[in-house]
């Protein structure tokens, strides 16, 4: 069937095409005699093959083509005609005793182009004649072709500025109105079209309608060609009147269409200076126009026209460019309840580009850019649509780019917001952005708050944030991004040692969380990071700081300690023995060499006693090497309360609930008596020293430790024990020499509840604890 | 032979002719036998002066009893073949009887001659104006000799010329204003008007105006009306929606029309219409007539 209707269509453009070549034949013919007459009844006859509805658009175009050449001709003849003295006016005439209107107006256009170069009537009224007159064709097809016929042969002859048309009578207003009208009943006839024919037909028609739109949009192409139209005239008439007829016409096709053409055709100045007038139209577009794409474009071709000229830029000012046009996007997105989310940020996306090229200065514009894009997004899930998360990688990325500087961008509150909508997948890569961009404009990023929000940023880098698809993750591409990471790090860097350290301490927090995996290529750089302050600590002997704030080696080796102790568990993750082992080697030669200060002292050996505890992977022998080494140091800190804790802390090291190959009992037990011993010295040792003895806080974390092994079931731990350690704090509570110390007493007060609500709670538990006298 | 051919020939040729007759206006008069001929063109109240000539062939004489020349205006109704009824006739003795051996020119003037009304070639009815020279003679058959003119009769423009504007539509279906600027027009003027359509729920194919004349013959039971369509003239292509308004400008010019004739001498009257034709898809045809009124304007023609 539609086969069929195609050869149809092209044996009728064959039959059109041969009437026209005949008669345009017996035309040539009437021409060379100078027959008027004939001349007028072949060339009538030859457009008569214009009235055809048979064919589509592309067809009629091919027939159109011809006829218009040989209307050129006929023109030729008519202007010699009035040489040869025959009156323009009685030819204007006679050309429109012709039965058929179609060919009538062709013809009628035909003399109407050589009246007005005759000058014998004033342009704009031959002008206004024709454009009214040609209302009579209401076909679609016919009546765009004729009008655009009608337009093609004006173009040339409007009354412009400096046209030799232009008269006292003449002016451009003249030819702004005419093309203004061809234009209106163009988009008309085109609006038409789609409401014409049967339903089923809809895509074809469309179809049919996009291939004639170029023919209506030549109209306003015109009218940009017109010189006497300055912006006061643009502003007054031409764009309000094509607005209007843009949005009245309430056809989806040619508003989209049509609005583009605005943008297109029109110099970027006027836009700028009609921004609100422009912008204004697009809320009241038709729900379905693809409002972003041509907003979109705006906005290029005005940030383009920023970029084209600094001189420019103060004009985007006055008129408030920016504030206009995000109004206009809140609005058109108001309108518009459907827009896609993709189509909400692709505006949002153009506005940022558009801001960063006009306002660079503005950080705030770009903010609020994003903060509205945050305010589009929240409520929704996770972005699923791929177009969408691109656009949004394409928007972040925009303000990298304009500034090539992430500083910039860090100091947007809102970029890290939008960053939160991007699924995990998107998340990375648009980390991989940022370090790519900061590793390509070597941004030096030097305060701990920048790293933090930096890191912020890029966090789906560094640790797994939904840990479900981890396992897809491709192993080269792993490695890259982490890579990319540890480039990072280094690149971190600040001449302040003070700030360095803080940025160390940030980056370590970051990294910490990050798992096994990637632990292995973010901490070395880490370290060596580390390593270069530590240098350049000591290059500069005298240390300028004060004494409690400075950064000292210390600190950092401190820092580097936890670092080897992560690395060794996260191994100890990864079952690799050796490798954990030799962490934890690094980690106590680091505390014996270069951990000297007592405090960071009892912090590090918590830190290893609390790793060393979690670990499994050690055999009995590498455990029991490092579990007697951690105890050792434990009983080496300098305060006897310190010792005291690490100690009783090195207890858990011998029982591990879910390691029944580490439950030793005994040993447990010579830690807590260790520890007694040491409270006990700790104890008189404050006696001695001040007469009074110190609190017995100490104890009673003992014994919750009693406690604890005691539930756990450790056989060494008796009832007896327990019973013994109570009694020694009563005494001790109770002693002359003893200080009132109200926060020891109430730990114990309620450590002593607590057996008794264990004594009461019965079960297992409660048997035990029966025999215990309180 | 050449006796017989001579027997049957006059014996005389006749000659009519005007005095102004070169510089007179010359209008083609269609003529029974189909051949277009160009003759002079009067108006009423115009002296109609000329002269006869008589050229007996040669060496022949004529005997008369008297020549004379009639001016006839004359109806015929084709229906009614052979009768022709003479609104006007005068008649000028040119000669007493007697006999004539040699050219002879007899002069002869009509003054202010009363013409009311226009020749006029129509369908079922012919008006024409002519010269009758008759050479009436004893025993034999009197010598005639016609001679057509034309006369045309102009009248000022009219004092009041209203326009046509009327709506007119089928319930719910078409609505439409049309506009004529006059309703009187003159030969070659030309028709300017509007077609305003405020409702279309059917698809039109295209719109036209006709001209039609309607020419009526006899009376009361006997009346012949035979309507004619001039002009097709396509005003509208394609199918307009509400709102639109048609643009329409019709020269009269280039049609053979003439003025409108009312109730000439009893006998026949001509009318003209203006008839809007809107044809839909299924080329069902939707019409309205509006009679206008034409006029012969001298500065038009």
């Amino acid at each position: 069937m539609i086969a069929d209707g195609v050869e149809d269509e092209e044996k009728w453009l064959a039959a059109g095409i041969a009437g026209l070549q005949q008669n345009a034949f017996y035309m040539h013919r009437a021409l060379d005699s100078n027959n008027l007459r004939d001349a007028l009844k072949y060339s009538a006859q030859m457009l008569s093959e214009l009235r055809t509805s048979r064919l589509s658009p592309h067809k009629y175009y091919e027939l159109y083509m011809r006829a218009f050449d040989e209307l050129r001709k006929l023109e030729m003849f008519f202007k010699e005609e009035t040489r040869r003295g025959c009156s323009i006016v009685d030819l204007y005439e006679l050309v429109q005793h012709a039965g058929n209107i179609l060919p009538r107006l062709y013809l009628l256009c035909t003399v109407g182009s050589v009246y007005i170069k005759s000058k014998e009537a004033p342009a704009k009224d031959v002008l206004k004649d024709l454009v009214e007159m040609c209302r009579g064709i209401q076909h679609p097809v016919r009546g765009l072709f004729l009008r655009s016929y009608l337009a093609q042969v004006s173009r040339d002859k409007l009354p412009d500025i400096g046209s030799e048309y232009e008269g006292d009578a003449d002016t451009v207003v003249d030819a702004v109105e005419f093309v203004l009208q061809n234009f209106t009943e163009m988009n008309k006839l085109w609006v038409r079209m789609q409401h014409q024919g049967p339903a089923r037909e809809k895509e074809k028609r469309e179809k049919e309608r996009s291939e004639l739109r170029d023919l209506v949009g030549k109209n306003l192409h015109v009218l940009s060609q017109i010189e006497g139209i300055d912006l006061d005239m643009y502003k007054e008439t031409v764009l309000p009147r094509v607005l209007e007829q843009v949005v009245n016409c309430k056809d989806e096709i040619a508003q989209y269409y049509l609005m583009d053409c605005i943008i297109q055709v029109f110099p970027d100045e006027y836009h700028l200076q009609t921004l609100d007038v422009l912008l204004g139209a697009f809320p009241q577009l038709q729900p379905t126009v693809d409002i972003k794409t041509v907003l979109s474009r705006l906005m290029e071709r005005l940030s383009n026209y920023a970029a084209s000229s600094a001189d420019v830029l103060p004009e985007f000012l006055q008129v408030e460019a920016f504030s206009k046009l995000n109004n206009a996007i809140g609005k058109v997105i108001e309108a518009q309840p459907d827009m896609p989310i993709l189509g909400v940020i692709t505006l949002y996306s153009s506005l940022l580009t558009f801001t960063l090229h006009v306002h660079p200065d503005r950080l705030d514009y770009a903010d609020q850019v994003l903060g509205a894009c945050v305010k589009k997004l929240s409520g929704k899930e996770k972005l699923e649509d791929k177009k969408a998360t691109k656009q949004i990688v394409a928007l972040l990325s925009a303000p990298l780019d304009k500034y090539n500087d992430i500083v910039t961008a860090l100091k947007l509150s809102n970029y890290p917001r939008v960053m939160e909508y991007l699924d995990s997948e998107t998340n990375k890569v648009m980390a991989t952005v940022i370090i790519q961009s900061i590793m390509k404009n070597k941004t030096r990023i030097s305060t701990a708050d920048r790293v933090e929000a930096l890191f912020e940023l890029i966090k789906g880098l560094i640790k797994d944030l939904d840990d479900a698809f981890h396992d897809e993750v491709d192993e080269d591409d792993f490695k890259e991004e982490q890579n990319s990471v540890a480039r990072l790090i280094q690149l971190l860097h600040s001449d302040d040692p003070e700030e360095m350290f803080k940025i160390i301490c940030t980056v370590r927090k970051h990294i910490l969380g990050g798992g096994p995996k990637r632990l292995p290529f973010t901490v070395p750089p880490l370290v060596f990071s580390s390593l270069k302050l530590v240098r350049q600590l000591q290059g500069q002997e005298e240390n300028p700081f004060g004494e409690e704030e400075s950064t000292t080696p210390k600190k950092i080796f401190q820092v580097l300690n936890q670092l080897f102790l992560q690395c060794a568990e996260a191994a100890n993750d990864c079952d690799l023995e050796p490798v954990a082992y030799e962490f934890f080697t690094q980690a106590y030669i680091l505390y014996e060499e270069d951990i000297s200060d007592s405090r960071a002292q009892v912090t590090a050996i918590h830190l290893i006693i609390g790793t060393l505890q979690r670990m499994h992977v050690f055999g009995v022998e590498n455990r029991d090497t490092l579990t007697h080494k951690a105890t050792g140091y434990s009983a080496k800190l300098l305060k006897k309360p310190d010792q005291c804790r690490a100690v009783y802390a090195c207890s858990h090291l011998f029982w591990v609930d879910d390691q029944d190959n580490v439950k030793d009992g005994e040993r447990v037990l010579l830690c807590l008596k260790r520890a007694l011993r040491i409270a006990n010295a700790a104890q008189q040792m404050s006696n001695a020293a001040r007469g009074s003895a110190g609190s017995v806080t100490l104890f009673v974390e003992i014994l919750n430790k009693y406690l604890y092994f005691f539930e756990k079931g450790n056989p060494q731990i008796t009832v007896a024990a327990i019973q013994s350690l109570i009694e020694l704090i009563t005494t001790e509570m109770h002693s002359d020499s003893s200080t009132p110390d109200p926060a020891a007493d109430a730990f114990f007060a309620s450590t002593l509840r607590y057996m008794e609500f264990q004594k009461q709670k019965g079960g297992a538990i409660g048997e035990k604890y029966e025999p215990i006298k309180v | 032979m050449n006796y017989l051919v001579g027997a049957f020939k006059p014996p005389c040729n006749i000659f009519i002719s005007f005095t102004d007759g070169r510089s007179r206006k010359q209008v083609p008069l269609k003529k029974e036998n189909g051949k277009t001929v160009m003759v002079a063109l009067f108006q009423s109240q115009e002296n109609i002066v000329g002269e006869v000539v008589i050229e007996p062939i040669h060496g022949k004489k004529v005997e008369h009893n008297g020549v004379k020349i009639e001016l006839l205006g004359q109806i015929e109704l084709y229906f009614d073949r052979g009768n022709f009824y003479d609104f006007t006739s005068l008649v000028r003795e040119l000669d007493v009887p007697g006999e004539l051996y040699e050219r002879k020119t007899y002069p002869f003037e009509f003054s202010t001659v009363e013409m009311p009304y226009e020749s006029y070639n129509g369908v079922n009815v012919r008006l024409r104006y002519i010269l009758k020279v008759t050479i009436s003679r004893n025993y034999v058959s009197n010598i005639v000799e016609y001679q057509d003119f034309v006369v045309r009769n102009y009248t000022p423009p009219p004092s009041i010329n209203n326009s046509i504007k009327m709506e007119v539509g089928i319930e719910d279906c078409l609505h439409i204003e049309f506009e004529y600027s006059k309703s009187k027009y003159h030969l070659k003027d030309v028709v300017i008007g509007k077609i305003y359509f405020l409702l279309v729920r059917i698809k039109l194919k295209n719109m036209e105006l006709e001209i039609r004349r309607q020419e009526s013959t006899g009376s009361g039971p006997n009346t012949y009306v035979e309507t004619e369509t001039l002009a097709k003239f396509e005003l509208m292509d394609g199918a307009p929606v509400r709102g639109e308004s048609i643009p329409i400008r019709l020269f009269l010019s280039p049609y053979e029309l003439t003025p409108t004739y009312r109730n000439i001498n009893n006998k026949f009257s001509v009318k003209y219409y203006l008839n809007l034709v809107l044809v839909d898809e299924e080329d069902r045809r939707y019409f309205k007539q509006q009679e206008i009124t034409m006029y012969r304007n001298l500065e038009a023609s």
